[in-house]
């Protein structure tokens, strides 16, 4: 755990590092409230599906058609896909050694979550339209 | 990235075995880890047959015994014998504690004792503190305050305001919490740590201190409070019965309180 370098420098001087980053309540913060949101929208997402179990795709085009429907779908996609960011971001921050490495994982992964989010939503904005 | 060997020395290795004195009746094995960083040796399992009839009832008092009468070479740090001083700290039957409080009679089977995990390791039971000690210096532990102490007469503290430091001045600064934490082991570098973050709160939470803010200020950071994931082993391991994940949850909630 203690660096294991040849560095000179004072146990102290260590610690203090390049000082806080001064910021970190936010990501804590917006991964609290993801969750508390994805509460109700993951209930009424389960409810949504058991009740379309076994329809055509008529049945699923209608139900999305609905303006309720397509606005609770596009917050639970682009909710949920935030709130995985938040979440992996946090898991790469615990467990990969080396700062380039971290900086590129995590660029990956957003890139990765607000893409899908964003084919998600647009996707669910063509069938609520109705192409 | 990822360290796919362990480092050189890590393996531990069977060690000798030092029997009881014959005639003994009542025996208790004890596995002691030794190591010996110049030596250059991998660290073994040392086996010690304890006569528990001349032995006191704390793990410690057969440490010691074991020092005093089999082995010598055994090195450990120990102070007061009552649970104040944090001396003692080791992982006893696989948990963090102080051996000076732990009962021989609780542990089951053979008695393990290694140093705290995750620790660089002077010899055996030793494990190098320089870190944490300077992290401990990082947060100011002292009282920081603008207003000068009124003459001839202390800083005043209502009792509901010294109540808040309950729970916290009672820190004796062992170190079984943050060297049981997953979180410190992984990125203790930058990660204060349980004890470190419960010594912050005791400050942030001193109704006589001014610099609150600045401590606040001083612990936004991702990896220096917010690498706790509310894993609860600190709590659950501490010889004093303290409850540093609560404190960290305090810190946080006041971070966000000053948000507005």
């Amino acid at each position: 755990m203690n660096p294991s370098n040849n560095s000179l420098r004072s146990p102290l001087g260590r610690v203090r590092g390049l000082g806080s980053a001064k910021e970190g309540t936010h990501h804590w913060w917006a991964q609290r409230v993801t969750a508390v949101a994805l509460i109700p929208l993951t209930i009424w997402f389960v409810y949504s599906l058991l009740g379309l179990a076994g329809g055509d795709l008529a049945a699923f085009t209608g139900w999305l058609s609905s303006p309720i429907n397509a606005t609770l779908m596009t917050l639970v996609v682009a909710v949920g896909f935030h709130h995985a960011q938040l979440g992996l971001q946090v898991v790469f921050e615990d467990y990969v050694v080396g700062h380039a490495t971290r900086i590129a994982i995590n660029m990956i992964v957003k890139f990765l979550c607000y893409g899908l989010g964003a084919l998600s939503i647009v996707s669910i904005l063509i069938v609520a339209f109705g192409r | 990235m990822v360290e796919m060997f362990l480092p050189k020395n890590s393996e531990v290795q069977k060690g000798k075995a030092h029997a009881a004195p014959a005639g003994a009746k009542n025996v208790r094995r004890f596995q002691v880890y030794r190591y010996d960083p110049d030596k250059g040796d991998n660290p073994r399992i040392d086996t010690y047959d304890v006569d528990m009839d001349t032995c006191g009832p704390m793990v410690l008092d057969a440490l010691l015994k074991i020092k005093d009468e089999m082995d010598q070479t055994l090195t450990l740090r120990r102070s007061c014998r009552e649970g104040i001083c944090g001396s003692c700290a080791m992982n006893i039957d696989g948990r963090n504690t102080l051996a000076c409080l732990k009962p021989i009679d609780e542990c089951n089977g053979d008695v393990k004792v290694y140093p705290l995990p995750h620790m660089d390791v002077i010899k055996d039971l030793v494990p190098d503190l320089t870190h944490v000690y300077a992290q401990y210096a990082s947060i100011e532990p002292w009282m920081k305050s603008d207003t000068p102490a009124p003459p001839n007469a202390e800083r005043r503290q209502s009792p509901d305001e010294r109540a808040k430091l309950d729970g916290l001045w009672e820190c004796i600064l062992c170190f079984c919490c943050s060297t049981s934490c997953p979180s410190y082991w992984w990125n203790g570098d930058k990660y204060l740590g349980p004890a470190i973050l419960l010594q912050a709160s005791r400050w942030i939470n001193d109704s006589r201190d001014e610099a609150t803010g600045e401590r606040l200020d001083n612990l936004e950071d991702p990896f220096r409070l917010y690498r706790c994931h509310t894993i609860m082993n600190c709590t659950q391991t501490c010889p004093k019965g303290l409850n540093p994940a609560k404190a960290i949850a305090d810190i946080k909630s006041k971070m966000v309180e000053r948000q507005g």
